[in-house]
């Protein structure tokens, strides 16, 4: 399965998300160049972390408009597999391939450390190898990643199973300490409605082997081997 | 001519930054603030020749395409040497 890996300016995890795909799990990856308008045939297009456009405006907002978008935007409405890392995350929901936005962090810091977050009954491939309550160790690094949607698509996306990550303890228990940044609903991960499109703030690349600290992120892209 | 747009957080949403300046604001003994809430200020540039009609439709629709994230904010503007 090939993967395309978008390269905005300002992008610094997509080397991260090239490396598990090619390296760890010897899959066919490729570098996709922001103003290209070709997807190279990836079958799997993967929106890296990072500060495109340095943040201008608001985090996303810039790179929604980089012509690789164009293509993504066309190929998640086929149907192909997309995945939305961090700053990936928050362009998906500028691009409205995602319901939602995100606000700044609560506590107005920027947070970089390792978290807890739970694989909820998503119905999408990209957990395919999570059980339901799954607890995964993963790091976050972000400084807007304040899930905030209105009442009526919150209710929507747990209905229709949408939510896909929940930050929570290490015993997967959900509470206002264990979520880092103030999110909706302990949101850290939601997909569309038909599951092929994933945005969530934590860093699944940065946590593929073992001597990263954990290798918990492996089974997300595991799963799309499945 | 000049339009002035500004962008501000939709009301029930959470603004931790102008809370943040609210309590700063209080300890500094500003007691009668009570409640800030921070927005964003831009200014367009336009042709002088632009109907205002025309200047309208095309602010209008920056704002809302590009400016805004009309998930959690909201945009007023003015134009100014019509």
């Amino acid at each position: 399965m090939k993967a395309g890996v978008v390269v905005f300016p300002g992008s610094n995890c997509d080397h991260d998300a090239y490396h598990v795909w090619k390296h760890v799990l010897g899959q066919p990856a490729v570098f996709l160049w922001h103003k290209d308008e070709d997807l190279q045939g990836s079958d799997l297009v993967i929106l890296p972390g990072g500060f495109s456009y340095g943040d201008y405006l608001r985090t996303g907002a810039i790179a929604r408009f980089s012509p690789i978008m164009k293509p993504v935007v066309a190929f998640a409405k086929d149907g192909g597999l997309v995945l939305g890392i961090c700053n990936g995350f928050q362009i998906l929901l500028e691009a409205g391939l995602l319901p939602g936005a995100m606000l700044k962090n609560t506590k107005l810091k920027f947070i970089c450390r390792h978290v807890h977050v739970r694989a909820e009954p998503a119905a999408t491939p990209f957990t395919r190898q999570c059980r339901p309550g799954q607890v995964l160790h993963l790091p976050i690094a972000h400084h807007d990643g304040n899930y905030y949607a209105d009442k009526a698509t919150l209710a929507e996306l747990e209905a229709h199973r949408q939510v896909v990550f929940r930050y929570c303890d290490a015993a997967g228990k959900l509470s206002p300490e264990a979520n880092p940044n103030g999110s909706a609903g302990h949101i850290a991960g939601i997909c569309n409605r038909e599951g092929n499109v994933l945005g969530m703030m934590p860093h699944p690349e940065r946590a593929g082997e073992a001597i990263l600290g954990s290798a918990d992120g492996l089974g997300l892209f595991r799963s799309l081997l499945a | 001519m000049r339009a002035k747009v500004y962008v501000t957080l939709k009301k029930g949403v959470l603004d931790p930054q102008g809370k943040t300046v609210h309590r700063a604001l209080h300890s500094l003994g500003y007691r009668d603030v009570q409640e800030v809430r921070q927005g964003k200020y831009f200014e367009l540039l336009l042709p002088d020749n632009l109907s205002a009609e025309r200047a309208r439709q095309l602010v209008e629709s920056a704002a809302r395409e590009v400016l805004t994230n009309t998930v959690i904010e909201d945009f007023r503007f003015e134009l100014e040497g019509l």
